[in-house]
């Protein structure tokens, strides 16, 4: 993004999700993606006649932005369906705000939707071949983040309890989130002897394979002033791409989110030190720890012991993941929505008892392929900006 | 001057020239003369200076095992997956052949060889431990 970014132009006024977890298979991508859009729209007061920007993707349409205008009956609204895997969705967050702030649209939706638990797998994203590396049949994605997995255990000396720790931590937030798919506690030991996937991740390390969708509706400050919510700015973001296929990450436990997130911090003129609650793609526990090092919250290599002793779960020193994250909430695919979803519901005051009392500026860090995509976006109350 | 289509022969396709040196029991990788450094995967350019600047050398066959994991299939036995460095300074996923993929560690000395496997097309390169060194 241009350094003349300035926060404000644009306000984020509704968030929602559509249904989760296990919703059928006589159910489409479009139908969730659709269901999270109304939802979103009804929460802020506007209708889908009062939308004309369209930003989104999925996995399971390859034209996403044209099925979202068919479905929806928005045959002028501006598109963007951009894919960068999981973090899409912070992209689509900037440009949207970037859209709206230059006159290209004046009520914008970012959505996703997938139906992967109910479609499977292997029906809802299709593995490409790679002459380099599909030969050695990596099981991906969970292979990619056990590499790195067990590269930073070799530099570092983490261990597979400090991940378990990360799944723990997940698990404690989602028992307080009353639409999260896991609703029974979590101990470390359960973690560790759970089915082995690609080591040293088990199960339990890798991210739940659930349907869901959803979306957050921008508009123009002066049309969000009419509305009867608490408007969440964009304050500042950044992004990097490393690499796509993990042989190529230059190295396994410096990602790109040490630049994604400096940008982000830079331009919205704050540390770490100011972030309020914490939003870290886990699609793997691993993730957690090197995205706390790379975002500043910890030194690098320092992510095992900082995660250990309860201090990312409810009552810890740093509220990580509130939702319960896509290790014990929902990970339908690509996750990133859902973040940028529960960042503003906090900023908001509107999460019950996983509230964060006060929060006025929440991170959102999105990830996309393998550690591929780093996505970083802070986003604060109208105090903030 | 771009290529006309007449002249276009799919065996001068970066992959195709890498496959051709597997056959032929070798492990082929660019170097550019530009960045004076590897380049794998092998490109129609330089990744580095955008320039028509990649000579392809032959690897010595001789890396580090610079990440390892098992994948444990539903059905089968566990096999190992790794990222191997080569000595040369280019990084490429493949599979240390061992009677225990728990046993491959990261920092262990590898040594490359071309094999054939059932249901693949093309050769591909696997590693080996090398013999203990003094």
């Amino acid at each position: 993004m241009s350094n003349d970014f300035r926060s404000g132009r644009a306000a984020i006024v509704g968030a929602a999700e559509s249904d989760l977890g296990a919703v059928g298979d006589a159910y489409s991508a479009m139908d969730l993606m659709a269901q999270g859009v109304y939802r979103a729209l009804d929460d802020c007061g506007l209708g889908i006649g009062d939308v004309d920007g369209l930003f989104c993707a999925t996995t399971q349409n390859r034209l996403a932005g044209l099925a979202l205008a068919e479905y929806l009956n928005l045959p002028e609204a501006y598109i963007d369906s951009t894919s960068t895997g999981g973090s899409s969705f912070m992209g689509h967050l900037v440009r949207a705000e970037a859209a709206i702030a230059a006159g290209l649209c004046q009520v914008a939706v970012v959505a996703y939707g997938s139906t992967q638990r109910s479609l499977g797998r292997k029906n809802t994203s299709r593995p490409e071949w790679n002459p380099y590396e599909s030969p050695f049949k990596p099981f991906l994605p969970p292979t990619a983040y056990a590499l790195a997995a067990a590269r930073h255990m070799h530099q570092f000396g983490t261990t597979r309890e400090q991940l378990a720790e990360v799944a723990v931590a997940a698990r404690e937030w989602a028992l307080m989130n009353p639409v999260a798919w896991e609703k029974n506690p979590l101990t470390v030991d359960e973690v560790l002897a759970s089915r082995m996937l690609s080591y040293p991740l088990t199960i339990r390390d890798c991210c739940l394979v659930s349907d869901g969708g959803g979306a957050i509706v921008l508009t123009t400050p002066e049309r969000a002033r009419a509305l009867s919510v608490a408007p969440v700015y964009l304050l500042g973001s950044g992004h990097c791409t490393t690499h796509q296929t993990i042989s190529n990450m230059p190295d396994l436990t410096n990602t790109g989110a040490r630049v994604s997130g400096s940008l982000a911090y830079a331009q919205a003129g704050l540390t770490s030190s100011d972030i309020d609650v914490v939003g870290l793609y886990d699609a793997f526990t691993i993730n957690t720890i090197l995205f706390l090092e790379d975002l500043g919250f910890c030194a690098k290599g320092e992510g095992g012991d900082f995660v250990s002793g309860g201090r990312i779960a409810p009552g810890g020193t740093l509220p990580v993941n509130t939702n319960g994250g896509g290790l014990s909430y929902c990970h339908p695919g690509m996750y990133g929505i859902f973040l940028l979803i529960e960042a503003v519901r906090q900023l908001r005051g509107q999460c019950g008892e996983r509230q964060v009392n006060g929060a006025e500026v929440a991170l959102a860090h999105g990830n996309g392929g393998v550690l591929s995509s780093q996505y970083t976006v802070i986003l604060g109350g109208a105090a903030t900006v | 001057m771009p290529t006309p289509n007449v002249d276009a022969r799919n065996d001068t396709a970066p992959y195709a020239r890498y496959v051709q040196h597997l056959q032929a029991g070798e492990l082929a990788y660019q170097f550019s003369t530009v960045a004076e450094r590897a380049v794998f995967f092998p490109r129609v350019r330089c990744p580095y200076s955008g320039k028509d600047c990649l000579e392809w050398r032959i690897s010595a066959g001789v890396g580090t095992v610079y990440s390892t994991s098992v994948v444990y299939p539903r059905t089968g036995a566990p096999y190992n997956v790794a990222l191997i460095d080569l000595d040369e300074g280019f990084r490429m996923m493949s599979r240390v052949v061992t009677d225990d993929p728990l046993q491959v560690i990261i920092g262990q000395r590898v040594r490359f060889q071309s094999t054939v496997e059932e249901g693949v097309d093309d050769p591909i390169p696997v590693f080996h431990p090398l013999e203990h060194q003094a």
